[in-house]
C-alpha cells in the first residue's frame, strides 16, 4: 500500500471513494430514504419528486410555480401561424441539467449530419432498428451508442460524389493481375510489409484525418482482414467506423472471410517472434507540409485528378489564340460580351426654342374672321379648324362612315325621325326660346364671348371639367349661354342617367337641393324623367309658373347637377362615408339644435300652463354600461352595443304642435293617443276621491284646461288668415278632454248643459273635410304660436280686431241649425231631453267674442287695447288676484268649496256661478265684455269662452 | 282571489277601494277616512356640535341617524337615545350628503372637497376615497345592494362608483345634465336626478331609457313614491310636484312654503300619504298627498330647515337645523280627533 502511495498521486479521481470497510465495525444502518440528500453544484438541498414528476429539478422551491408564480400557459392561436408551427421537440422540456454532462441528453460538439456520411448512417440505423429487436434487451443499442460511429469526412463525402467507392483507390488503375502478383504472397502473411511500398510508389501524402496520434495506424482491414483483391490498393478513407461495424458482423464485408488477426491495434501475435515493428514510426515527410503543395505533374494522376491537368493544354491553345499580352491569373472569356447599340439624339434645326406654349383652344364659330385668320398666320393652324381632325375619336359613326366609304344605315337615322311631326315642331319650339335667350353664337363678329358671371362661369368650367373631353367645345358654349345649359349637356346627362348604372341603383340618388323641397322634387322628376330616356326631361320638370329667369337658372342648375351627381360617381360615393361637414347634414345639424330651443320654449310654456306629462316629457334611448346592469341585477338592455350613454341620434322634432295634431286626429278617430294620456287618471282619480272629488275635479282642470285654452288661442290667432277653417279645430279638441271626465261623472251627476254637446259635436260635424282641414290647420297653429313666441302680440291683436267683427255673423248662420242635427246624432249623447235653460245659454253664450279673462295664454293674445308689455303685467296681476282669491275660499269653508267644486263641473249649479263668475272676472279682466251682448256666437267661441271660465276658477 | 288583489298595484286597490265606498254610500254614510299620524311632536333635540348641519338622513332601518356637518365630520347617532355613537372624519370639506347601506356596514358620504368616501361603519375608517368629480359633490346613494355608490355634483355629472371591485374610476358618467346635480334618488333598477337646469332625469336601466322631465326650475330634491309610481320634485319655485312617474304627468302640485335660494330637502311620508318639505321659512311644511292641502306647518325655529328625513317605516321626522337635528314623531296617546282637531288649528295658524 505505502508503494501504491505515491503512485496514487498521479490517478485522477473522480467521484467520491467509498469509505474503507473495516470488519470489525458493527453493521451500520442503512440510511433511510428521506435522509438521503443531493445537493445541486451550488451545495443547495434537492429533493427528490418521483422520477416521473421532475426528479430532483422540479419547480421553483419544490413547486410547480416559478418565482412570479403559477402561471397556466395562456391559450395563444395558432390559426394565423400554422404555417410556422414546430412540434415541440424533447429538448423543449429538458432544463440545463438533462442537457448537462450527465444529463439524458448531453450536448457536445458533433459533426452534423451535413458531414456525416448519409450511407453509413443509413446502415447504421438499419443495424440499429434489427439488433434493437433481435437483441435479448429491446432498445438495448446503447452499447452502440457507446460505440459512436466516426462519420466520414467531408473529402469522403467529395470523392463520393465524384463516383469513388468505399474500398476502390485513389490514384491511377492499377491492374489487377498485375497486383495480385506483387501483393499476394505478402498479404497473406502480413499486411504490413506491403504498406510501405504501395505508399512510395502513389507518391500520396497521409493528411491528418483521425484524432489518433501521430502516425498512428490502426488495423488495416484491407490487409488485415480482408486480404483479397482489393489489398493491392490502400483503403485510406476506411475508418474506425467501418471496423466496428464490421465487428458486429451486419455489414456486407462482415460476411467476407477474414484473415488473421494482425496489426498494431493487437500488439504482435504470438507466432511471431519480430516485435521491432509493433509500433509503427511515421515521419513528417509523409505528411504535407503545404497547403495545396507543388504539383506532381508527373501525370500519374487518374481519371479524378484534378481537372486543371486534363485541360490545360485545351485552355492554353486557346489563350495562344490571343494576340494580346494576357494577365497573369487571367484568362480568355468563353463567351462574347453584348454590345449596347447608343442612337445618336437627332439634329435639332437651328433656331430650335426648347420652349413649349400650350395654344387657346379657340372655337372657330364663336371667334371672328379676322382673328381667326390673324390666330392661323400666327400659329400656322387653329385648334378647332376642322372638328374631324381633332383625332378619330371625335368622329361620330356618320363621319368615321363617311371615311370608310360605307352606305348609310336604313332606317331612321335619329330619335326625332321617330317622333311625331306636331312633337318636333314642339319640341323644336320649345327649344327655340332656349336659343333665343341665349344669346346666339352665331353672328361670328363679336370677338370674344361675353363676360360671364363670375360664379357661373367658373361652373360652367367646372361642369365641363367633370363631363367628357368631348364635351369639351359644349362646355365653350355653356360659357357663352348664361342660363340654358347646351343641348350636348343635356344629351351626356340623358346618356349617363338612362344607363344601366343609374337605373340599378335606384333611390341612391344625391339629393343637391334638399333644403327646398320643391325644388328638389322637381329635380327628382327631372332624374326620374332622364331614368326614363325622356329627352325633353328638363323642359318638362321645370314649373311652369316661375318666371323665365327663374326656369333658365334652375335648368342650368339641374343639368350641372345631373352631370355632378351623375350614377357612376354616387356609386362611388356610396362607399365612403359623408363627411361631417357636408351641406346637406349640416342643415340637419342646425335643424336638430334649433328643435332644442323651440323644445324649451314649449315646454316652458306648458309649464307655465302646468301641462306636465308628454310635452315636458322627452324619453330617449340610453345606454348603460354592462357592469352598471350587473350591479344592478338587471339584464343589459342593449346587449350588443359598443356605447355606453346617450346615443347621438337626430332627435325628432317634438314641440307642441306635434302633440295637438295628434290629439286632433284621435278625436277623429278615438286613437289611443288620448287614452295614452289617461291611463293613470283613474286610479289618481280615486285617490282624490277619498277626499273628495272636488280635488279630483280641480286637478283635472288644472291639466286639461291649458291645453285646450292653448288651442283655442292658436285658433283665433289663426282666423286672421283663414277665418273659414278656424271654427272647425278648436272645439274638436276639446272632446277628448272632456267626454271622458263626463261620462265618469255621469252615474251621480246630473248631464251637462246642452250646448256644452253640441259646441263639442256641432263643431266636429261642422268639419266637412277634417282631414283635409287639419294640414291647413296645423300651420295655421304654428303661424299662430309663433307670432305669439316672437313678435306676435301686436300683430295677433290687430288680426283679432280686424277679423273678429266679420267672425260671428258667418257662424251664427251656421251653428244654430247645425246644433240640432248634431244633437240627435250623437252616440253617446243625452238621451233626456236638454234642460230650459240651454236656449237661453245659447243666446247668452253666443254672443260675441267674449274674452276669457283669467287664463295666462288667453289674456296674452286676447285683443287687448294694452301694448304688450302692459299686457303681461296685466297678466300676472290677474293670476295673482284669482290666485288669491282661491286661497281665500280655500280657507273659507273648505267644505263648502268641495261641495262646490263637485257639482260646478257639470251641473246647472256650475253654469250658473260660472256666469257670475265669468262677468265679475270680466269686469277685472283685461278687456271689456262688450262684444257679450252680440247676437251669435262661433261654438269655438262659447267652447274657449267655457275653458277660460274653467281655468279662472281653476286659479 | 287574495291572490291577484296583492299583486295590483296601489292604485288599482285604489280603485277597487273607491268603488267600494261608492257603493258603500248609497246605503251607509261615508266612513271617516283613518287621518293619518304626523310627526308633530317635538321628541328630541340633538345638538350635533359639528357647525351647520348640512344634511341629515335616517339609516335603512331608521334606528340611527346621519349627520354631515359643515366642520368635515360625518356623525352617526341613535335615534332613540340621541347619542352620539361615531364620528367619521377623514373629508376635507363640509360633508353635504351621506347614506348608509341596507346592512349598515358601510356608510357613503360625500363632500364639498369633490370626494366620496366610503366609510366602515365599525371602525370609522375610510374604505375607499373616490374621486373624479370635478366640482363639491351634492347628493350621495347607495344601489340597493350597496354595490353601487352614485354621487352627483355640481359638475353636472353623476358617477357611478363600483365597491366590489378594485378600480377607482367610475363604472359610468351620466353627464346628461347641463347643470349641476342637486339630488338624486336610486330604486330597484331606476336612477332619478334632480338638476339645475330644471329637468328631472330618471335613468331606466332596465329599459335603457332616459327620461327627461322638464320642470323650468332648479331642481332642489327629488324622491321616489314608495309604490315607485310617483316621484316628487320640489324646485326653487317654491313648489313641490308630485309626477307620475311614467307618463310625466303631473298629479299634485304643493305650494305654500318657501324654497327660493336654498337645496332644501322634500319626502314622502312612509306610506305615501303626505309631502314633506323644507322651507325657508323656519317651517316644515306637510301637505296631503292626494288632496294637496296643507295640513302641517311644523315649526321648527327661526333659521332655514336645511334638511329633513322621513323614517322608513314609522311616523318619525328628522329635520335640521342650524346646529341642531330634531326628532319629531307622532304622539301615541294623543286621540285621532284630537289630531285632527290640532291639524285644523295648526292650518289656520
Amino acid at each position: 500500500m505505502a508503494s501504491d502511495g505515491d503512485s496514487d498521486q498521479d490517478f485522477v479521481t473522480f467521484g467520491t471513494p467509498l469509505e474503507p470497510l473495516e470488519e470489525d465495525e458493527p453493521l451500520r444502518k442503512p440510511i433511510p430514504v428521506h435522509e438521503q440528500t443531493v445537493k445541486d453544484e451550488k451545495g443547495r438541498y434537492q429533493r427528490f419528486h418521483g422520477a416521473f414528476t421532475g426528479g430532483f429539478s422540479a419547480g421553483y422551491f419544490n413547486t410547480v410555480g416559478t418565482k412570479e408564480g403559477w402561471t397556466p400557459s395562456t391559450f395563444v392561436s395558432s390559426r394565423q401561424q400554422k404555417a410556422g408551427r414546430q412540434n415541440a421537440r424533447p429538448e423543449d422540456f429538458m432544463d440545463e441539467e438533462d442537457l448537462g454532462e450527465h444529463g439524458i441528453a448531453p450536448r457536445q460538439i458533433i459533426t452534423t449530419a451535413d458531414f456525416a456520411s448519409g450511407r453509413k448512417d443509413l446502415i447504421g440505423d438499419k443495424a440499429r432498428a434489427i439488433t434493437s429487436l433481435s437483441a435479448p434487451i429491446p432498445g438495448d443499442t446503447v452499447l452502440e451508442d457507446l460505440v459512436a460511429p466516426a462519420r466520414s469526412s467531408m473529402g469522403v463525402e467529395l470523392l463520393r460524389r465524384m463516383g469513388w467507392k468505399d474500398g476502390q483507390g485513389v490514384g491511377p488503375r492499377v491492374k489487377r493481375r498485375l497486383c495480385k502478383q506483387e501483393a499476394d504472397p505478402a498479404t497473406r502473411v502480413l499486411a504490413l510489409p506491403c504498406l510501405p511500398t504501395v505508399h512510395q510508389n502513389h507518391g500520396t501524402r497521409r493528411m491528418m484525418m483521425d484524432l489518433h496520434g501521430l502516425g498512428y495506424r490502426g488495423l488495416n482491414p484491407l490487409a488485415a482482414l480482408r486480404g483479397g483483391p482489393g489489398a493491392g490498393n490502400i483503403n485510406l478513407f476506411t475508418m474506425d467506423s467501418d471496423r466496428t461495424t464490421n465487428l458486429f458482423g451486419e455489414d456486407k464485408k462482415g460476411q467476407r472471410r477474414r484473415g488473421g488477426v494482425a496489426g498494431q491495434g493487437f500488439g504482435v501475435g504470438a507466432m511471431e517472434d519480430d516485435d521491432e515493428d509493433i509500433y509503427h514510426r511515421d515521419t513528417m515527410s509523409n505528411y504535407d507540409a503545404v497547403l495545396g503543395g507543388e504539383e506532381p505533374g508527373d501525370g500519374l494522376y487518374g481519371w479524378t485528378a484534378p481537372q486543371q491537368y486534363n485541360r490545360k493544354k485545351k485552355v492554353h491553345s486557346k489563350d495562344a489564340a490571343y494576340l494580346g499580352k494576357i494577365l497573369e491569373g487571367f484568362t480568355l472569356g468563353s463567351d462574347k460580351m453584348e454590345t449596347k447599340t447608343i442612337f445618336p439624339p437627332p439634329d435639332l434645326p437651328r433656331d430650335f426654342r426648347p420652349v413649349h406654349y400650350f395654344r387657346p383652344v379657340v372655337d372657330m364659330s364663336s371667334v371672328s374672321p379676322m382673328v381667326a385668320q390673324a390666330l392661323l398666320t400666327s400659329r400656322g393652324h387653329m385648334a378647332q379648324e376642322e372638328p374631324s381632325k381633332g383625332g378619330r375619336h371625335q368622329l361620330d359613326s356618320a363621319q368615321r362612315r363617311e371615311l370608310l366609304g360605307e352606305t348609310a344605315l336604313q332606317g331612321p337615322s335619329s330619335v326625332f325621325d321617330l317622333l311625331k311631326v306636331e312633337d318636333r315642331e314642339r319640341l323644336s319650339s320649345l327649344r327655340r326660346p332656349s336659343s333665343e335667350t341665349t344669346s346666339g353664337p352665331r353672328p361670328p363678329t363679336e370677338l370674344p364671348p361675353r363676360q360671364p358671371i363670375p360664379g357661373e362661369g367658373r361652373a360652367a368650367v367646372v361642369a365641363a371639367g367633370v363631363a367628357a373631353a368631348a364635351a369639351k367645345a359644349s362646355a365653350q358654349k355653356a360659357l357663352s349661354s348664361r342660363f340654358a345649359p347646351p343641348a350636348e349637356q343635356q344629351q351626356e346627362a340623358l346618356s349617363v342617367w338612362s344607363g344601366p348604372a343609374a337605373q340599378a341603383q335606384a333611390g341612391q340618388t344625391f339629393k343637391p337641393f334638399e333644403r327646398t323641397a320643391h325644388k328638389q322634387a322637381r329635380y327628382d322628376l327631372y332624374i326620374d324623367k332622364l331614368k326614363q330616356g325622356d329627352r325633353d326631361a328638363l323642359e318638362l320638370s321645370l314649373d311652369p309658373s316661375m318666371t323665365e329667369w327663374e326656369r333658365g337658372r334652375e335648368r342650368d342648375e339641374f343639368v350641372r347637377a345631373a352631370l355632378l351627381y351623375k350614377p357612376s360617381s354616387s356609386s362611388l360615393s356610396c362607399r365612403f362615408t359623408r363627411g361631417k361637414h357636408d351641406d346637406a347634414v349640416e342643415a340637419d345639424t342646425v335643424e336638430v339644435t334649433r328643435d332644442q330651443e323651440n323644445d324649451v320654449d314649449d315646454k316652458q310654456a306648458a309649464v307655465k300652463m302646468k301641462m306636465f306629462g308628454k310635452l315636458t316629457r322627452d324619453s330617449f334611448e340610453w345606454h348603460p354600461d354592462k357592469l352598471l346592469c350587473k350591479r344592478f341585477n338587471v339584464p343589459d338592455p342593449y346587449p350588443g352595443s359598443g356605447f355606453v350613454g346617450m346615443p347621438k341620434v337626430k332627435r325628432d322634432k317634438f314641440s307642441v304642435f306635434n302633440f295637438l295634431t295628434v290629439s286632433e286626429s284621435a278625436t277623429a278617430s278615438a286613437s289611443p293617443a288620448p287614452q295614452a294620456v289617461k291611463p293613470s287618471e283613474p286610479g289618481k282619480r280615486s285617490r282624490w276621491d277619498v277626499s273628495g272629488q272636488a280635488g279630483a275635479l280641480e286637478k283635472e282642470r288644472k291639466e286639461k284646461d291649458p291645453l285646450s285654452e292653448f288651442l283655442s288661442v292658436a285658433r283665433i290667432e289663426a282666423s286672421g288668415s283663414g277665418p273659414d277653417t278656424s271654427t272647425t279645430d278648436g272645439p274638436t279638441t276639446d272632446p277628448t278632454v272632456e267626454p271622458d271626465t263626463e261620462k265618469e261623472e255621469e252615474e251621480e251627476e246630473s248631464r251637462p248643459p246642452m250646448d256644452l254637446f253640441k259646441a263639442i259635436f256641432a263643431s266636429s260635424s261642422d268639419e266637412k273635410s277634417s282631414s283635409s282641414s287639419e294640414g291647413e290647420s296645423e300651420e295655421e297653429e304654428e303661424e299662430g304660436v309663433r307670432s305669439k313666441a316672437g313678435t306676435g302680440p301686436q300683430i295677433s291683436n290687430q288680426f283679432n280686431v280686424n277679423t273678429s267683427p266679420p267672425a260671428p255673423p258667418v257662424s251664427v248662420s251656421a251653428t244654430p241649425s247645425q246644433h240640432t242635427d248634431v244633437m240627435f246624432k250623437m252616440p253617446s249623447g243625452p238621451a233626456a231631453a236638454p234642460p230650459p235653460q240651454d236656449q237661453e245659454m245659447e243666446e247668452e253664450e253666443f254672443g260675441p267674442r267674449l274674452p276669457p279673462p283669467s287664463s295666462t295664454l288667453t289674456a296674452e293674445s286676447r285683443p287687448a287695447p294694452t301694448p304688450s308689455a302692459k299686457n303681461d303685467k296685466h297678466k300676472k296681476k290677474c293670476k295673482e288676484k284669482y290666485k288669491a282669491k282661491k286661497h281665500g275660499k280655500h280657507k273659507k269653508d273648505k267644505k263648502q268649496k268641495k261641495k262646490h267644486k263637485r257639482h260646478k263641473h257639470k251641473g246647472k249649479q256650475k253654469k250658473s256661478g260660472r256666469k257670475e263668475e265669468s262677468s265679475d272676472s270680466s269686469s277685472e279682466g283685461s278687456d271689456g265684455n262688450s262684444q257679450e251682448e252680440g247676437g251669435g256666437v262661433s261654438t269655438e267661441e262659447l267652447l274657449r269662452r267655457l275653458k277660460s271660465i274653467r281655468g279662472k276658477n281653476l286659479q | 282571489m287574495f291572490f291577484t288583489q296583492n299583486a295590483t298595484r296601489i292604485t288599482d286597490r285604489n280603485e277597487e277601494a273607491r268603488r267600494f265606498r261608492k257603493k258603500c254610500e248609497m246605503s251607509f254614510p261615508q266612513p271617516k277616512p283613518e287621518v293619518p299620524q304626523l310627526p308633530q311632536h317635538l321628541l328630541r333635540t340633538i345638538d350635533c356640535q359639528q357647525g351647520a348641519v348640512r344634511a341629515v338622513r335616517f339609516n335603512a332601518d331608521g334606528n340611527y341617524l346621519l349627520s354631515c356637518g359643515s366642520d368635515k365630520s360625518l356623525k352617526l347617532w341613535s335615534v332613540s337615545r340621541g347619542t352620539l355613537l361615531k364620528t367619521y372624519s377623514g373629508h376635507g370639506y363640509e360633508v353635504l350628503d351621506a347614506d348608509g347601506s341596507y346592512d349598515n356596514s358601510q356608510l357613503c358620504s360625500c363632500s364639498s372637497d369633490k370626494t366620496v368616501i366610503l366609510w366602515d361603519v365599525a371602525t370609522g375608517q375610510v374604505t375607499r376615497k373616490l374621486r373624479g368629480h370635478a366640482g363639491k359633490v351634492n347628493c350621495v346613494q347607495f344601489n340597493e345592494e350597496a354595490t353601487v355608490i352614485l354621487s352627483g355634483s355640481i359638475d353636472g355629472t353623476v358617477r357611478c362608483w363600483d365597491t366590489r371591485s378594485r378600480k377607482f374610476d367610475p363604472i359610468q358618467i351620466l353627464d346628461e345634465a347641463q347643470d349641476g346635480v342637486s339630488s338624486l334618488k336610486v330604486s330597484e333598477h331606476e336612477l332619478l336626478t334632480g338638476s339645475v337646469d330644471g329637468r328631472v332625469r330618471r335613468y331606466d336601466l332596465r329599459m335603457g331609457q332616459l327620461h327627461v322631465d322638464f320642470i323650468n326650475s332648479p331642481i332642489t330634491c327629488v324622491c321616489f313614491s314608495a309604490d315607485a309610481q310617483c316621484t316628487l320634485t320640489s324646485s326653487l319655485d317654491s313648489t313641490v310636484r308630485l309626477l307620475d312617474k311614467s307618463t310625466g304627468e303631473m298629479l299634485g302640485e304643493y305650494t305654500g312654503h318657501k324654497m327660493k335660494g336654498y337645496k332644501l330637502d322634500c319626502c314622502l311620508s312612509s306610506k305615501d300619504t303626505h309631502v314633506l318639505s323644507c322651507s325657508e321659512d323656519g317651517h316644515v311644511y306637510c301637505w296631503d298627498l292626494v288632496e294637496g292641502s296643507l295640513t302641517l306647518k311644523l315649526p321648527v325655529g327661526k333659521a332655514v330647515v336645511q334638511s329633513l328625513s322621513f323614517h322608513p317605516s314609522e311616523t318619525r321626522l328628522l329635520t335640521a337645523m342650524e346646529g341642531r337635528v330634531q326628532v319629531w314623531g307622532a304622539e301615541p296617546e294623543e286621540a285621532e280627533e284630537d289630531e285632527d282637531v290640532v291639524v285644523v288649528k295648526q292650518e289656520k295658524v
